[in-house]
């Protein structure tokens, strides 16, 4: 059984007890331990079952690489699936459940996938589930979805906040260890400031555990003195509890802080996601361990060496009775010393190396425990926990020379660098014979812009296993970042560590060398996703000989923990299975992050109302109060209707109309876009912006103009003003004024940079009031000031003066074929003139009117609006706009695009009025229905509805649509198909609907 | 071929799967083949899988620089639709849609397409007309659609919040048999079956050259030596450009790289597919339980094939707000691939300047759906000359001004 020793472990507080639940039974704990350690310490080994054959799991690691130990954690809005134990701390009042078994962690219906294992093998649902062809759909897929996906689905309404943190430094260490505190040093001695983040909550990493002595004193000791030194220096930061997640282009790096995942529900956020720019990047992010493939390795009770000896010595945890450990290498033989200090047994250490006769080995069998070289284990005995494991000669087939009881397995394949951070932004990796592992190649490093290396690994992480060599490599790194960026060297040595001469690993991919299919398909290499050694064998056997087409194909290293424990051995299966070199197999890509962070993190403080940018005119508030009915434009919430009483939408929208048409409207057009267009040139570069001819409007007079793309679509339209010689104000539509800029903005930067224009979007420092109806110039003048009469203002007019006090500029512009105002103010004063014409108003009948009203009105008035009667793909012709396209200019945009054969077709779809027969309103986007089919099968159509409205002016429906030669047609019945195959007939007209002649407007 | 079925599983299963044989033959490459395709993407292999069953054209190389299906193929989120505005784009979607519906049976291998029924979100007043066009469209066409309403969404799909504070789900436009489909197995499956056909696979092979005499193709220079041919496919998605730079003609094509990314995976909550186009995000559940969520291109052209964080920061706050159980999942990895972006966002199936020199590119973030319906045309379009799918989408469409818009409809087309 595992428990608690008596003694020891270095991160824990004895005098803080913490009370928490594993699905449901009360446990205790220390501050300090991860709830792993702290499960264990409570003998719970068994934590989670598998993927896919819900095999029972035990805790395998005692850090980010655990694919097994998963949990719920948390309650209602704040559970959370997937956690994982070894990296989560062990707060009062915890919460877990185990994962994916049903109906109990102990009893779980769906293991008997595991006995059904030999008819799913790697890739079998590619083979099998195809027939009946509805039964995948119907059958099969759901319950292959059922008895995947791992955690339990989490719940809406997360209460926790969420930030990001912006930040620049010179360098950046990822890691913690004496690999990055020593590079940090240098850094720091250096003058460069500098970052240093670890993961977890301690720093030091693995010295303190492996008994290194710097310096001559305990590690532990140094990283104390250490940490305080740079804690002195004012151009370091140290941050513990932040991890490293992603490396982009640039030195953008991606942070990800667990402010208070430790001490759940207190103020400040929960997570913080650091975007840093980095001048350089050291990843000191140390090494990983790896497992041996035996069978039986994934019985609970089976651990990684180095965990294994990390649970003794940081939570006095000691995970079994009776250990066996199972090497290749020296460093395992550290564990057996651990555990004999702490009193516990070692039943024997089990070398696959045919002698072990270094320092370590010679320690070990100093202590008495007995050392077997030449072995392996055949199998791990057992049912849902360790009970023993059978001893074979490595050399051979697997015949069990011996059975040895035991509890817990410490397993050691050798370390292989954690090369993810490197890897991401393009670092390669080269082939490492001797420690049979891939190392960072600094030859091809992740390189900046200036084709410069800019993340620079260090330690472990480059492949020095050794403290002596972590610290020297360490120290270099710091001092060469430094220095790159133009920082003089420092003190750039490094500190001592005593060194254990190591004798080579023998690198062993499977145990025993000669094992049968038998013992293969008991081998599991990805354990969170059940990948065997049989599976990769299948694979490559099947020809997904490509390590990328294995990996998908088996699934190997897919699941969370991104085979941070099975790659290498993955890739040296695979090699061995197509007979070449594990580098020439080489390995799959690293994706970022480096492990799964929070989707809130992503997110940070963009939530609710404001998860985009929220923009509000002046007038807003009144909208708000005044029963506004909104809808987004942009970022806009533009008021869609202001209801009364129990009106409906329509209801209010008709009487906006009706009012506007007889007294006056008033409505919010402080959204349209505003750009200034200012400078000797102005006129010259709006004659190329717009079709129409805008160089020889008159200071004083509007015009009003099309903007067509480079194709000659039309993408823009809107009322230009000319303010003086060289400054005038163009309109563009609400969605327009950031697009419109940016592309105005876009030529006079990349094509015409000679050109003497300056443009300003000015669109939120105006209110802009549209007063509408035949009472709008009673209304105005009865505010007192300018003068609005027909003879100071005429239609296509402009002035400025002021109305009520207030500075204005009028337009004498109008969208609805009243007469009208278009009444700009600087934005302050907008809520002011806003109120001051409703109360003025009030003897005029005054109403305001929302966007709909506006849509109706413009369309009676046979109005062309962009996006409905344009998308993208129509060009002013068709429309019916030549008029505004001037034959004066040599050029325009879109000119050159208007002239290609498809677009001077006579036989293009134009715009029409559509009167329906029945007087009904044509539904949206309607087409109109030809004869016959074309080539496939299609429906053939000559024309379709881009505006359609009930008209409360003329009492019936009203509709704008393109049609096949439409204005050649007047008077033609078409029919238009209703999405349940019925028509509704409607006649061509012209689409001007109301006041022909435009009488109203201009008076 | 050895079948692929359930007993054949079970026989396998009492000798511990031994006598599987290759998905795929690996032989060297002849001198000459009637066709080469260049990629074997999902559309090179349908392209060859078509020519030998359609055609009986079967003397056939498919040549690819890497792995097959290692492209755009296998890095997609695999959305299957067919509800695209224009003729053209709806025949040839729904002629790839309803492919999808037999490929485990044609190919005798099951590559799980997944008709969940697919939803694009109409969030403002513009998108709810713009979708009712689409639904006039499609039911002339022959694609079965509906607009639905916001309640319906949520019967369809409970863990989408309608009534966002910022944009409220307003309806959508349904297809009931758009879904997913395996990205992997359906280049595996193709492969397969060609190999089956006699055809070659040849993998690690990288076209490096075009060869041509009196204006015609005569073969290529690749990395495995000089191949000749009479015909030649280009089939490459992203380095659509560097191909024809070979073979001496340009393209309008941009390439950009485009995001995507998974969550870690959790029990089955979302049965449908859900695009949410104003807000730019989409998101369906894969059969492992991970939210399989896309994002936007980045706004640069490159080739780099990797993840960039700017439009995810986007993406996933849209998500969370149209999705609130997001906020405590966890991004397990996010990724790039590199899209052949045309201006008109249609894809390219054209004769070319060179005699017997075809080219199929131009799908963009959106052509996984595609892939057995352009197989379909591009193979008729070799073999004939002439194929009515890809008529609208030749290259002369660019010069007369004859473009197949579909970011008219929508924003992000996946
Ligand atoms: C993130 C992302 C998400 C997407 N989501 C969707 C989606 O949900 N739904 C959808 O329908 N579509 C989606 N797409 C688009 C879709 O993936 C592609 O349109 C489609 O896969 C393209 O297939 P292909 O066969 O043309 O190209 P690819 O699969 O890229 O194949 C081209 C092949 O050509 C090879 N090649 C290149 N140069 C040479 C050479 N010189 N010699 C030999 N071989 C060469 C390449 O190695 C490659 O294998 C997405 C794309 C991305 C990147």
């Amino acid at each position: 059984m595992s428990t608690r020793l008596q003694t020891g472990g270095r991160l824990i507080d004895r005098n803080q007890r913490l009370s928490f639940t594993f699905n449901g039974t009360p446990m205790t704990g220390f501050a300090g331990d991860t709830l792993a350690a702290a499960l264990l310490g409570n003998d719970q080994m068994l934590m989670g079952r598998s993927f896919k054959y819900h095999r029972p799991r035990g805790v395998v690691a005692a850090g980010p690489e655990e694919p097994n130990a998963l949990v719920g954690l948390g309650q209602g809005p704040r559970f959370e699936p997937n956690q994982r134990a070894t990296t989560t701390e062990l707060f009062d009042g915890l919460s877990a459940i185990s994962q994916n078994h049903w109906p109990s962690l102990n009893f779980d219906i769906g293991a008997v996938n595991n006995h059904l294992s030999k008819f799913f093998p790697a890739g079998f649902y590619y083979k099998t589930f195809m027939y009946p062809r509805a039964a995948w759909k119907h059958l099969f897929e759901p319950i292959v979805r059922h008895s995947a996906g791992l955690g339990k689905v989490t719940q809406p309404g997360d209460p926790d906040r969420y930030e990001h943190f912006y930040a620049f430094y010179d360098v950046v260490v990822i890691g913690g260890g004496v690999a990055g505190l020593q590079a940090a040093l240098a850094a720091g001695h250096a003058g460069a400031k500098v970052l240093v983040m670890e993961q977890s909550a301690h720093w030091g990493g693995r010295a303190p555990v492996d008994g290194v002595e710097i310096d001559g004193k305990p590690a532990e000791d140094w990283v104390s003195a250490t940490l305080q030194a740079l804690e002195d220096m004012e151009n370091v930061t140290l941050r513990s509890r932040l991890m490293g997640a992603g490396v982009y282009d640039h030195g953008y790096l991606l942070a990800y802080e667990r402010v208070s995942d430790h001490r759940p529900g207190t103020a400040g956020p929960r997570h913080r996601l650091w975007r840093i720019r980095a001048g350089r990047i050291i990843t000191a992010t140390g090494a990983i361990e790896r497992p041996l493939s035996f069978a039986g390795n994934d019985l609970p009770g089976v651990m990684l060496a180095s965990a294994v000896r990390d649970y003794v010595v940081n939570w006095a945890i000691s995970p079994g009775d009776r250990t066996v450990i199972v090497t290749n290498n020296d460093d395992a033989y550290r564990t057996a010393l651990a555990l004999q200090m702490a009193g516990l047994i070692v039943a024997a250490v089990i070398d696959a190396r045919p002698t072990a006769t270094g320092a370590l080995p010679q320690a070990v069998r100093d202590a008495g425990i007995r050392v077997e070289t030449g072995r392996g284990i055949a199998k791990v005995k057992g049912r849902a926990r360790v009970e023993g494991v059978a001893l074979c000669a490595q050399a051979g087939e697997g015949a069990v020379l011996e059975e040895i009881p035991c509890d817990v397995v410490a397993m050691s394949g050798g370390w292989s660098p954690v090369v993810h951070l490197w890897s991401h932004c393009g670092g390669k990796l080269t082939w490492d014979a001797a420690q049979a592992h891939f190392r960072p190649d600094p030859d091809r490093a992740p390189a900046d812009q200036d084709g410069a290396p800019f993340v620079i690994a260090a330690g472990a992480a480059n492949g020095h296993l050794q403290a002596a060599d972590t610290l020297r490599d360490a120290a270099a790194a710091g001092q060469n970042a430094a220095v790159a960026l133009g920082r003089d060297p420092a003190d750039g040595t490094a500190a001592r560590a005593n060194a254990v001469a190591e004798e080579p690993l023998l690198p062993v991919w499977i145990m025993p060398q000669g094992a049968g299919p038998d013992l293969r398909s008991k081998m599991w290499l990805d354990y969170q996703n059940d990948v065997k050694v049989s599976d990769v064998q299948l694979a490559a056997r099947e020809g997904y000989e490509s390590v990328e087409h294995t990996k998908r194909y088996t699934t190997l290293g897919m699941a969370t923990d991104q085979g941070k424990l099975s790659n290498i051995n993955g890739l040296a299966v695979l090699s061995d299975a197509l007979g070449s070199d594990i580098p020439q197999v080489g390995t799959t890509t690293f994706r970022p992050p480096y492990t799964p962070i929070s989707m809130a993190a992503i997110a940070g403080e963009a939530r609710g109302d404001t998860f985009l940018p929220l923009r509000r005119t002046p007038m807003q508030d009144w909208h708000d109060a005044n029963g506004a009915d909104f809808e987004p434009v942009g970022h806009w919430q533009r008021p869609y209707t202001f209801r009364r009483g129990g009106e409906d939408r329509a209801a209010a929208v008709k009487r906006e109309i009706t009012n506007t048409r007889t007294n006056v409207g008033l409505l919010d057009a402080s959204t349209l876009g505003k750009l200034v267009v200012k400078g000797p040139d102005a006129g010259k570069f709006l004659d190329m912006m717009y079709t129409n001819m805008m160089s020889t409007l008159k200071p004083g007079r509007c015009r009003y103009g099309l903007m067509c793309d480079e194709n000659g679509f039309l993408i823009d339209d809107g009322v230009v003003a000319r303010l003086d010689d060289d400054t005038f104000l163009c309109h563009t539509t609400t969605g327009g004024a950031d697009r419109i800029h940016a592309h105005m903005e876009d030529w006079l930067q990349c094509e015409w940079w000679d050109w003497q224009v300056y443009v300003a979007n000015l669109t939120e420092q105006y209110a802009q009031i549209a007063v509408v109806g035949p009472k709008a110039r009673a209304l105005l003048e009865n505010l007192g000031g300018m003068d609005v009469s027909a003879e100071a203002l005429p239609f296509m007019g402009w002035a400025d003066g002021t109305l009520a006090g207030h500075p204005v500029r009028i337009y004498r512009i109008s969208f609805s074929g009243e007469l009208s105002y278009e009444i700009a103010v600087p934005a302050g004063q907008g809520r002011a003139l806003w109120d001051t014409l409703l109360a003025v108003g009030t003897q005029f009948g005054i109403m305001p009117y929302g966007t709909e009203a506006l849509h109706v009105m413009r369309a009676e008035k046979g109005f062309i609006m962009i996006g409905d009667e344009t998308d993208g793909t129509i060009i002013p012709q068709d429309l019916g706009l030549d008029w505004a396209i001037s034959k004066k200019k040599d050029d325009y945009l879109g000119k050159r695009g208007q002239a290609r054969s498809h677009m001077t077709d006579p036989d293009r779809w134009k715009l029409v009025g559509l009167e329906t027969l029945d007087g009904g309103v044509l539904p949206d986007g309607a087409y109109a229905v030809a004869p016959g089919s074309n080539a496939n099968g299609q429906r053939k159509t000559q024309g379709r509805v881009t505006s359609t409205y009930y008209s409360p002016t003329l009492g019936r429906g009203i509709a704008m649509g393109l049609v096949h030669k439409g204005p050649d047609r007047m008077g033609e019945e078409l029919e238009f198909a209703r999405t349940d195959g019925t028509m509704m007939r409607a006649r061509i007209v012209d689409p001007v609907f109301y006041d022909k002649d435009g009488e109203k407007q201009n008076v | 071929m050895k079948r692929y079925s359930a007993f054949a599983i079970a026989r396998e299963a009492a000798r511990n799967h031994i006598g599987w044989g290759r998905a795929w033959a690996k032989r060297p490459p002849k001198k000459r083949y009637d066709v080469i395709i260049v990629g074997a993407g999902g559309h090179g292999l349908a392209t060859a899988y078509y020519l030998g069953r359609n055609f009986g054209i079967t003397n056939v190389a498919i040549l690819e620089k890497g792995w097959l299906g290692g492209g755009n193929t296998g890095r997609n989120t695999t959305i299957i639709r067919s509800n695209y505005l224009q003729d053209p784009s709806a025949a040839i979607y729904e002629k790839a849609r309803s492919l999808y519906e037999t490929m485990s049976q044609d190919l005798n291998y099951n590559v799980m397409f997944s008709p969940r029924g697919l939803m694009m979100l109409a969030q403002t007043e513009h998108e709810v007309r713009g979708y009712e066009r689409t639904a006039h469209a499609n039911a002339l066409q022959g694609v079965e659609t509906e607009f639905i309403s916001a309640r319906r969404v949520k019967e369809l799909c409970p863990i989408i919040n309608i009534d966002g504070p910022r944009y409220p789900v307003l309806g959508a436009l349904w297809q009931a048999r758009g879904g997913t489909a395996r990205h992997d197995a359906v280049a595996w499956g193709y492969a397969r079956a060609c190999s089956d056909m006699g055809m070659d696979i040849l993998q690690q092979c990288e076209v490096t050259g075009v060869r041509q005499a009196d204006g015609k193709v005569t073969g290529v220079d690749t990395t495995l030596g000089e191949i000749g041919c009479d015909k030649l496919g280009i089939v490459v998605a992203g380095h659509s450009g560097v191909l024809a730079g070979m073979a001496g003609f340009r393209l309008p094509i941009e390439s950009v790289a485009l995001q995507a990314l998974v969550s870690e995976p959790i029990k089955p909550c979302m049965d449908v597919v859900v695009m949410a186009n104003t807000v730019h995000g989409y998101m369906s559940q894969s059969d492992k339980g991970e939210m399989v969520i896309g994002g936007s291109a980045d706004g640069y052209n490159n080739y780099t094939q990797r993840g960039s964080f700017h439009h995810l920061e986007h993406t996933v706050s849209a998500l969370i707000e149209t999705f609130p159980i997001m906020s405590r999942l966890k991004m397990l990895r996010q990724w790039g691939g590199i899209v052949d972006m045309t201006g008109d966002r249609s894809p390219i199936l054209s004769a070319t300047p060179l005699g017997n020199c075809f080219i199929n590119c131009g799908w963009g973030t959106g052509g996984f759906k595609a892939i057995p319906g352009s197989g379909w045309g591009f193979a008729e379009l070799m073999a004939k000359g002439q194929s009515p799918l890809c008529d609208a989408f030749g290259l002369n469409r660019f010069t007369e001004g004859r473009f197949v818009d579909e970011s008219v409809a929508a924003g992000v087309a996946h």
